[in-house]
């Protein structure tokens, strides 16, 4: 088998197969087409008039600056009905060393019992 | 015998000795000027990849290497250093040479504002050569000298920004960690030493009874070496070592950690081989059940955070969890030929696969994160913005480091993920439902962090910030090229480097055999 037929070779995983050159060449081929479709679309819009201005359902528009939205409140809906476990993970980590002490003996004793019992 | 068969034969001292010396020679060396010691830093740890490439092209052919400092006689009751590097030793010592070779060359800009940088370099070189020792040793004494040395001068290096309280808090909370875990560990080597009378690791895995001794030593080691690696709940220590170090330490200590990830995997399937076939699925399901939990509680604990490096440091725990899954079902059907070639060595060449990936992508997106830090003196997501109409090779860098650690195709997190989830699912469903899960969060995860950093306006505070130096842009670009390269061609990374790895954890009487030829057990 020669280097190229290596390189480009698919991957058998056992119960399935990965071939990443065909799967970019077909990625590729999915770009084209949707640019393609991209091109029929509607280009009467006229650029720097009311068209191309936010609509915030009648509200004033802000300055871009404090339109981002910041990090934390990203996925908030997903954090907030989750609440309850992210609350109990935050009381896991203290960041006081003598609970991380604690949680290594924690372990251990399940590791012993579990292990004994072997 | 020309020079390259000589560095063959004394490679195991030779990728120890060359940064161990470097390091004492460091502080000499900067007293000519700050150049020429980062350019022989670089020399050193460039010499040191090359002879560890070397040595591992020879034993992914198939040969074990042995070295013996002190008798040659292996049947002498003489104390000896014995090294011994199979397949599994050669692929972890790639992964630390990778990371500390790209670490010094990212320090050149990131760090050169800072003093004492003779002793964050030589502090660099230690840690570097302990990792090495660690993965290379075929000593148990030994590996617990270098897993204190590496300990050690990681810590130091944590702490490295003295000025920065939390910096030298994290240096803190690390070395009590470490120095507990090693405490046991040692206590354990004593066990099995005042047993057999042996520290050697294949003369121990040829005489091990699975005494109730043993049992004992077994979880010591177990727990010890996993809170090293910050596998879940044992992982606090993580984030806060990871999120303050520089980012170029950061990278160091992801080298580190899997060193001891190492050992937990060299301790259930070498010393412990030969007896946990007695029941290697309790084992086995044990650490699936490590794997799930750190999963699970690393990414969910990464989606709450507000702070880039301890988002990532979070992330990096989870990413610890996938490989303890591939290894841990891998180890629940050891002995069993059948599954072993259906289940077992797939699910154990996604594990080690991601092993490699896992510290390639994780040190991408720390590089990536310590680039931010250098440009805008800020890590919050909250106050960062817009950054990518400054920072373009930058946020090129941060997109494959996304699409690699979410193992989302064509990257090589992919390929090894797949590996993992197909595994497990025949093994029970529920895992690779999870491991899925996971990715799936892990991508939210990183999908926040984009958007957070690199998108949005350009916020007035940073219409200033320019691109990173090029050593940084070049360290970021040397991990970059290998993500996708190990992502085109994984079939090529897995015939060569992954599967001979497996075989060697696998095929541990092979190991044993080395020392004791008279060995008749392993698989």
């Amino acid at each position: 088998m020669s280097m190229l037929e290596t390189l480009l070779g698919t991957f058998q995983t056992g119960s399935g197969f990965w071939n990443p050159i065909v799967w970019i060449i077909v990625a590729a081929l999915v770009f084209l087409i949707t640019y393609i479709l991209r091109g029929f679309g509607n280009k009467k819009y006229k650029k720097g008039t009311e068209q191309v201005k936010s609509f915030l359902s009648g509200n004033p528009e802000y300055e871009k600056e404090k339109m981002h939205v910041k990090g934390s409140n990203l996925f908030w809906g997903f954090t907030e009905s989750l609440k309850w476990i992210f609350d109990i993970l935050h009381k896991m980590h203290t960041g006081n060393i003598s609970d991380y002490v604690l949680w290594f003996v924690i372990v251990m004793a399940v590791l012993f019992l579990l292990v004994g019992l072997m | 015998m020309n020079i390259i068969d000589f560095l063959l034969q004394h490679s195991p001292a030779l990728i120890v000795a060359i940064p161990l010396l470097g390091a004492f020679l460091t502080p000499l060396i900067s007293r000519i000027n700050n150049k020429a010691r980062n350019i022989f830093v670089i020399l050193i740890l460039g010499l040191t990849t090359s002879i560890v490439f070397l040595l591992a092209n020879d034993v992914f052919a198939g040969n074990i290497h042995t070295y013996v400092f002190g008798s040659q006689d292996l049947a002498l009751p003489i104390v000896r250093i014995l090294f011994e590097v199979d397949a599994m030793s050669a692929f972890m010592a790639i992964i630390g040479s990778i990371l500390a070779l790209v670490a010094v060359i990212y320090s050149w800009a990131f760090i050169k504002e800072n003093t004492g940088l003779d002793k964050f370099y030589t502090l660099i070189l230690l840690t570097t050569a302990g990792m090495f020792g660690m993965v290379l040793t075929g000593d148990m004494f030994n590996l617990f000298v270098f897993l204190e040395i590496t300990s050690i001068a990681s810590c130091a290096l944590i702490a490295f920004w003295t000025n920065k309280g939390k910096s030298v808090e994290a240096g803190f909370k690390y070395i009590v960690i470490s120095s507990i875990g090693a405490l046991f560990l040692l206590f354990a080597i004593a066990l099995l030493y005042g047993q057999y009378n042996a520290l050697n690791i294949a003369t121990l895995a040829n005489a091990i009874q699975f005494s109730f001794l043993d049992k004992i030593a077994l979880v010591l080691l177990i727990a010890a070496f996993a809170m090293k690696a910050g596998i879940v709940p044992m992982h606090m220590w993580l984030p806060d070592a990871y999120s303050k170090a520089p980012a170029s330490v950061t990278i160091v200590l992801v080298g580190a950690t899997q060193a001891s990830l190492y050992g937990v995997f060299r301790v259930c399937f070498t010393l412990y081989g030969n007896t946990i076939n007695l029941s290697p699925a309790s084992i086995g399901w044990i650490i699936v059940l490590l794997g799930l939990i750190t999963m699970l509680l690393g990414v969910a604990m990464a989606l709450i955070q507000s702070d880039f490096k301890r988002l990532i440091a979070f992330s990096a725990v989870a990413e610890i969890g996938f490989i303890f899954l591939g290894i841990g079902a891998g180890l629940t059907v050891l002995g069993n030929a059948e599954m072993m070639a259906a289940i077992g060595i797939p699910a154990m060449s996604g594990g080690v696969f991601h092993i490699m990936n896992d510290a390639l992508d994780i040190g991408l997106l720390f590089l990536v994160a310590g680039a931010i830090y250098y440009a805008t003196r800020e890590t919050s997501l909250d106050k960062l913005g817009g950054l990518a109409r400054n920072m373009k090779y930058t946020t090129v860098f941060f997109i494959i480091g996304l699409f690699a650690v979410s193992g989302i195709p064509p990257m090589n997190g992919f390929a090894s993920k797949l590996l993992i989830y197909e595994s497990t699912f025949q093994l029970n469903p529920i895992l690779s439902i999870v491991a899925i899960l996971s990715s799936i969060m892990l991508l939210a995860v990183f999908v926040k962090v984009f958007h957070s950093v690199f998108l949005g306006p350009s916020l007035p505070k940073f219409k200033e910030v320019k691109e990173v130096p090029k050593s940084m842009l070049i360290a970021m670009g040397i991990i970059a090229s290998i993500i996708i390269v190990f992502g085109l061609f994984p079939e090529l990374i897995i015939n060569n480097i992954v599967e001979p790895a497996v075989s060697a954890l696998v095929n541990y009487g092979d190991y044993i055999r080395e020392v004791i030829p008279t060995f008749t057990g392993g698989i």
